[in-house]
């Protein structure tokens, strides 16, 4: 299936949850947070969040800020 | 004395943003000569923005830093809030530096969506820090819902103008009973000691480090800089005088 990553096309396997795709988009997930749709998955329902065709999703880290 | 800030207790009254620095090495160098405990650091897509590549966190974790997430770029309460739930999941963290810009030239906040945001997140159990103007009525209503402290910009971010409006900045230290950190505008360190010295309670810096041309040596100055201005501030100036007032005594002048 098709979603948006960060605002670029993906193509994800069907039933995969957003803890997949975190796997598949970093080594470590620590300081990563995780949009679908514009709303908040808190880290501990990542592998229970499944993901569907055309999800926007934002994969976020730590970046410098002041 | 020790700075309590959040219901936590630091040595160092200066915060320091990581926002700006060439490379992670000098940023690491900086945030050590600066003395500081407490960071700011943005949420970014993975892998696009400077430090987003990997290496801050740890880099932050050897520093032995506290980490004060930040909502820049948010232009709505909506925005912020949920910016600020998504730095709490990422860095285990409920402190916020908390900003809503309203101005896309000035970078000021726009106290309205801030005030509202500042309300929902303080309710939801976070630390919030708010990026405020210089208006004393609107730092007033930020204590009032509960902001761990008011921090209000001397002049727009980045821009190193120093402190446009010292007599609002005092204003605002009389009508809060949180602290006051002078966040935003800060050029150098006769800046951020002046802010000290018209009893801000801590300063937040990050450009006129990081965008020096020796971000080293100026970390090290603002380091001086806030505990000069933190001592003259306590230990009561001189008044003004129109005319010179002669510190070497008269009597005793011989005659020649």
């Amino acid at each position: 299936m098709e979603l948006t990553v960060n605002g670029a096309g993906r193509s994800v396997a069907v039933g995969a949850s957003v803890a997949d795709l975190v796997r598949d988009i970093v080594a470590e997930p620590r300081g990563v947070a995780v949009a679908v749709n514009g709303e908040v998955v808190p880290r501990t329902g990542w592998p229970a969040r499944a993901l569907r065709d055309g999800d926007r999703v934002e994969v976020l880290t730590a970046a410098q800020g002041g | 004395m020790p700075f309590e800030l959040g219901g936590e207790t630091f040595t160092s009254r200066l915060i320091l943003g990581t926002g700006g620095a060439a490379n992670l090495h000098v940023l690491e160098q900086a945030i050590r000569a600066s003395g500081t405990e407490l960071v700011t650091l943005a949420l970014r897509r993975v892998g696009t923005a400077p430090g987003s590549t990997g290496g801050l966190l740890e880099l932050l974790d050897r520093c032995g830093v506290r980490l004060l997430p930040n909502t820049a770029g948010c232009h709505t309460a909506t925005e912020a809030v949920k910016v600020a739930r998504l730095a709490r999941d990422a860095f285990d963290t409920d402190w916020v530096k908390l900003e809503v810009i309203g101005d896309e030239r000035t970078l000021l906040p726009d106290g309205v969506e801030l005030l509202r945001a500042a309300e929902e997140l303080v309710s939801d159990g976070f630390t919030v820090l708010p990026y405020t103007s210089d208006d004393p009525v609107l730092a007033r209503r930020l204590a009032d819902v509960g902001c761990a402290a008011v921090m209000p910009a001397g002049s727009p971010i980045g821009s190193g103008l120093g402190i446009g409006n010292p007599h609002h900045i005092r204003l605002i230290r009389q009508g809060v009973d949180v602290p006051v950190i002078l966040d935003a505008g800060i050029g150098t360190a006769s800046d951020a000691a002046l802010a000290m010295e018209l009893g801000c309670d801590g300063v937040l810096l990050a450009s006129a480090v990081t965008r020096a041309a020796d971000p080293v040596a100026m970390a090290t100055a603002m380091r001086y800089a806030v505990e000069a201005g933190r001592l003259a501030a306590g230990a009561g100036r001189i008044a003004r005088r129109f005319h010179a007032l002669a510190s070497t005594p008269d009597e005793g002048r011989p005659e020649l």
